[in-house]
């Protein structure tokens, strides 16, 4: 660490912890430049963490010596001397990250010869001096056999989408307008070509979801993404999407906001912006991957309910999930179902909204189709003909089937699991990316003997249809998310529970500590025991 | 698609049945123009200009020979935006603004329809600006048609954005203080491929424009001055009326000289790099002295999109007309070339692509 890193993250080390500094970088104007008044590697004020000082600088500028290269080329190599380091703490095979560089670097082989050498001599360094007494053995994370690799939730979505392209027999359209932190997508389905992926980089947000549209209305997949801005600007073509009932798919991978707010940093505020941001009663299938393997499976998810149910859907990441990584077990393709439908070609008793007496979905009859011509668009159908109707009842009765459509969802999903006890003291209930944290706390507290459950929405519109009975089966409900008390709302307006909000929005994901700290003093307000 | 009937290519049909496009050998009943008239009852004002353009329009269609399950008509809001209503073809009423947006990715999906946009002067200029443009500059091959009456008819008599300058509407009852744009000066300006104008009650023209629109393929822009008896009545009347119109327009026809005029003795005539109204036969000037209308080219197309009664005849017609390769066709070759260098995608392998590693 530099003195900004450490400023910056100083906080999220627990008491005892291990600090790397490289101290060449304390220097007198970096320490001024993030504010320190005094050099804390020397004034006593990093004393209750484990501080290791390393001239990195120093030793990875000799360590490049004689290859010819530029001061700031070798500056530039320091990060692989760390990591290098940090290969040695814990014990790592260095083969892939040096696969890496040379891929990385194949047009620069001096380049990439320096940052081998700086990552060997990184590790190297670990290994001949004294300064660490231990070396951390991490086992690798328990995993069920099979073949894995390492994924992001972004890549993941893509990969999820061009899988759903596959299953369902159609192509991919996918119109989008950059933006952080959804443009991975973009880029990475544009060199799908071959997979049949038609991407469009829309002129605005509004455009993207308007091609998306038109080529759903043409019988392929149109897609959307964006983060809560680019959202904000497609509300109303989602409402058309809505009235007219094509199958469309709208990625929300959500930053920090209102407005630009902090766009690289992650939160999950858009939730009733997604669920209720549009005018008038405009019910969308809302889904939400937890982990970034989730990801893969919830963007096929998403395409089964749109096809399915001739709907909007939305599907909701973030940025911690976007860019977070994990190993991820691939997928037999034979494991994954089809999701392919019809297209309506029958003229016999054909109406544009006369409705499957299950899904209540219309027929999906693209233009081509001989005998089928007829019109639709965002003023209120008649049900059945689908003719334009201003009709009173009519526009109420639309209104209805409308919600029940999508409220009839919730026959075709997995109910909400629980994991711990199906009652007890307290629930903690969470959705999207805050997985990771809540289920660690809840474990440490289960560990810890307390009577403690989690369950991780991955619907929410319609919730899972035991959602009433699991949270009203706990004296509390703790309900953290990384905005101020959205799905808390939701649950206690929908079951009337006194669900507790934790709310945290700095942009970051929650630490485990905090929530098992709050888990534990709610825990301690019902008079629970926890050793 | 991987559906066989929604492979790429022209899904046009000449209506004696022989193929006009790739694949296609069905014989086809001929289509007349009340194959195009849908069952709703047209809800118009009486006497809206509106009537002319979907009679004009419902007749042209048999001459492009795609049956008319191939043809969509795509609209955003205003009164314009109900004519897909009437059109017993495919159709899409969508949103203010935003049908060429649709029409984009209608059209890169299904290369094989025909697809038409009907707009009007505040949906396509105003909210919709963008789209237009967009649209028109990349090429995407879909007929835009604007109906322009320089005001917002639908929402009952606001100032548009092709409203003169001071002109009193219920949004301003002073005057407008915002000066016009010239629609076809914005379609050269983003590149559209094909651009033309033409007038609703001048049948005859307005069919034969619209029949070259449909022809083209690429980005179509044609404006049709259209007269909206409630809210802005008599808006082209000064040079549209049937007994001053052949001496206040000017009937464009590519590669020849710019003449106009009830007795066809006027004509525009370049005097350095500006035109100007001559007589022929008056201070020597001979028709040789004329422009000559050429549709490729961008300074001529520039001064016509500018000329406007009463200081010039109106020009109407093909004002611009190139072959270019257009949006859908470069896309699906992009497909068609990947697929060839890399082969048709391989899920599985896609998958586990990277470096991967197994759990015993
Ligand atoms: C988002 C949105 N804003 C405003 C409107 C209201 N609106 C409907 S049509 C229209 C103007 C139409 O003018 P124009 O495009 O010239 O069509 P015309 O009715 O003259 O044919 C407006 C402002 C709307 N439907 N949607
Ligand atoms: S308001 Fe004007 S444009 Fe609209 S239908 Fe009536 S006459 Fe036609
Ligand atoms: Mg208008």
């Amino acid at each position: 660490m530099n003195p900004a890193a450490l400023k910056a993250n100083l906080g999220e080390l627990p008491a005892g912890g291990a600090l790397i500094v490289n101290e060449d970088a304390f220097t007198a104007q970096n320490l001024q430049k993030v504010g320190y008044a005094a050099n804390p590697l020397t004034d006593g004020s990093l004393k209750q963490w484990n501080v290791f000082n390393v001239p990195i600088s120093t030793l990875n500028g000799r360590a490049l010596e004689g290859l010819g290269l530029t001061n700031k080329q070798v500056d530039l190599t320091k990060n692989f001397f760390a990591l290098g380091l940090m290969f040695w703490l814990y014990e790592r095979d260095m083969a892939g990250t040096t696969a890496w560089i040379d891929d990385k670097f194949s047009k620069r082989p001096e380049i990439a010869e320096a940052n081998k050498r700086a990552l060997k001599a990184g590790y190297n360094f670990g290994e001949t001096t004294e300064i660490f007494h231990e070396r951390y053995i991490v086992p690798p994370a328990k995993l069920a056999a099979g073949h894995y690799r390492n994924i992001t939730g972004n890549e993941a979505t893509a990969l999820g989408f061009v899988a759903a392209s596959k299953l369902a027999g159609r192509d991919l359209f996918y119109g989008s307008y950059p933006i952080t932190p959804a443009s991975d997508i973009l880029h990475q389905l544009a060199g799908y070509k071959n997979f049949g992926v038609k991407t469009f980089q829309a002129e605005d947000e509004i455009a993207a979801i308007g091609a998306a549209i038109g080529a759903s209305y043409g019988g392929a997949m149109g897609m959307t993404a964006s983060s809560g801005p680019g959202i904000a600007l497609k509300q109303e073509a989602l409402g058309l999407a809505v009235m007219v009932e094509l199958p469309l798919v709208v990625v929300d991978v959500q930053r920090s906001g209102p407005s630009t707010g902090m766009p690289t940093k992650t939160e999950q505020a858009d939730l009733l912006q997604v669920l209720y941001g549009r005018n008038s009663d405009s019910p969308v299938a809302v889904v939400a991957p937890a982990t970034p393997s989730e990801c893969f499976l919830y963007a096929i998810e998403a395409w089964r309910l749109a096809l399915k149910y001739m709907t909007p859907v939305v599907y909701m990441s973030d940025a911690f999930l976007a860019t977070g990584a994990e190993p991820w077990r691939i997928p037999s393709l034979d494991d994954l179902p089809s999701i392919a439908v019809e297209n309506r070609t029958e003229r016999e008793g054909f109406y544009p909204y006369l409705r499957d007496e299950t899904t209540l979905a219309r027929p999906w009859a693209v233009p081509g189709t001989p005998g089928l011509e007829h019109r639709i668009g965002g003023l209120e159908k008649a049900d059945i003909l689908g003719n334009v109707s201003y009709d009173p009842e009519n526009h109420h009765r639309m209104q209805l089937l409308r919600q029940a459509k999508i409220a009839g969802i919730a026959g075709d999903i997995p109910p909400l699991e629980v994991h711990g006890p199906a009652e007890g003291d307290l629930l903690v209930l969470g959705w999207g990316s805050t997985y990771g944290a809540i289920r660690s706390a809840v474990e440490r507290l289960q560990s810890k003997g307390a009577s403690i459950a989690h369950a991780q929405l991955r619907y929410l519109n319609p919730l899972p249809a035991n959602t009433g009975e699991v949270v009203s089966s706990y004296k509390r409900v703790l309900i953290p998310e990384v905005n101020l008390g959205q799905l808390s709302m939701l649950i206690r307006a929908r079951f009337l529970i006194d669900a507790i909000g934790y709310n945290r929005v700095r942009g970051k994901p929650f630490r485990i500590a905090e929530l098992e700290a709050e888990a534990e003093r709610i825990l301690q307000t019902i008079g629970a025991t926890v050793r | 698609m991987t559906d066989d009937k929604m492979e790429n290519g022209n899904g046009a049909r000449s209506a004696n049945g022989a193929a006009a496009g790739a694949g296609a050998t069905v014989e086809l009943p001929v289509l007349t123009r009340k194959d195009f008239v849908s069952d709703q009852e047209v809800r118009w004002c009486p006497g809206c200009g509106d009537y002319s353009i979907l009679a004009q329009t419902q007749k042209v269609m048999p001459d492009f020979g795609y049956p008319k399950e191939n043809i969509v008509f795509i609209s955003g809001i205003g009164c314009s935006g109900r004519l897909p209503y009437y059109m017993n073809t495919y159709g899409f009423h969508t949103i203010h603004g935003r049908a060429p947006a649709i029409a984009t990715g209608l059209k890169a999906a299904r290369p094989d329809l025909m697809v038409w946009v009907i707009t009007g002067d505040g949906d396509a200029l105003s909210i919709g600006g963008n789209h237009l443009i967009h649209s028109l500059r990349r090429n995407v091959d879909v007929r835009i048609v604007m109906f322009n009456n320089r005001i917002y008819g639908l929402t009952k008599g606001q100032a548009s954005p092709t409203s003169e300058l001071g002109k009193v509407t219920k949004s301003s009852p002073y005057g407008t203080i915002d000066f016009p744009v010239s629609p076809l000066a914005i379609a050269l300006a983003a590149e559209a491929s094909f651009i033309a104008r033409s007038v609703d009650t001048h049948t005859e023209h307005l069919q034969k424009t619209l029949e070259a629109a449909g022809k083209h393929r690429g980005s179509t822009f044609v404006e049709v001055l259209q007269n909206c008896n409630i809210f802005n009545d008599g808006a082209f009347r000064d040079f549209t009326d049937r007994e001053v119109r052949e001496d206040r327009m000017l009937i464009l026809e590519n590669g020849q000289p710019m003449i106009f005029g009830k007795d066809r003795d006027k004509g525009i005539r370049l005097n350095k790099h500006l035109p100007e109204v001559v007589t022929i036969g008056e201070n020597g000037v001979s028709e040789a002295d004329l422009l000559v209308h050429d549709e490729t080219d961008p300074l001529i197309a520039w001064m016509l999109a500018h000329l406007w009664w009463p200081d010039f005849p109106v020009p109407v017609g093909i004002v611009r007309n190139l072959t270019r390769p257009t949006h859908d066709q470069m896309l699906s070759d992009q497909i068609a070339q990947a697929t060839s260098t890399r082969g048709a995608g391989d899920l599985k392998r896609l998958l586990n692509a990277g470096e991967t590693w197994t759990v015993e």
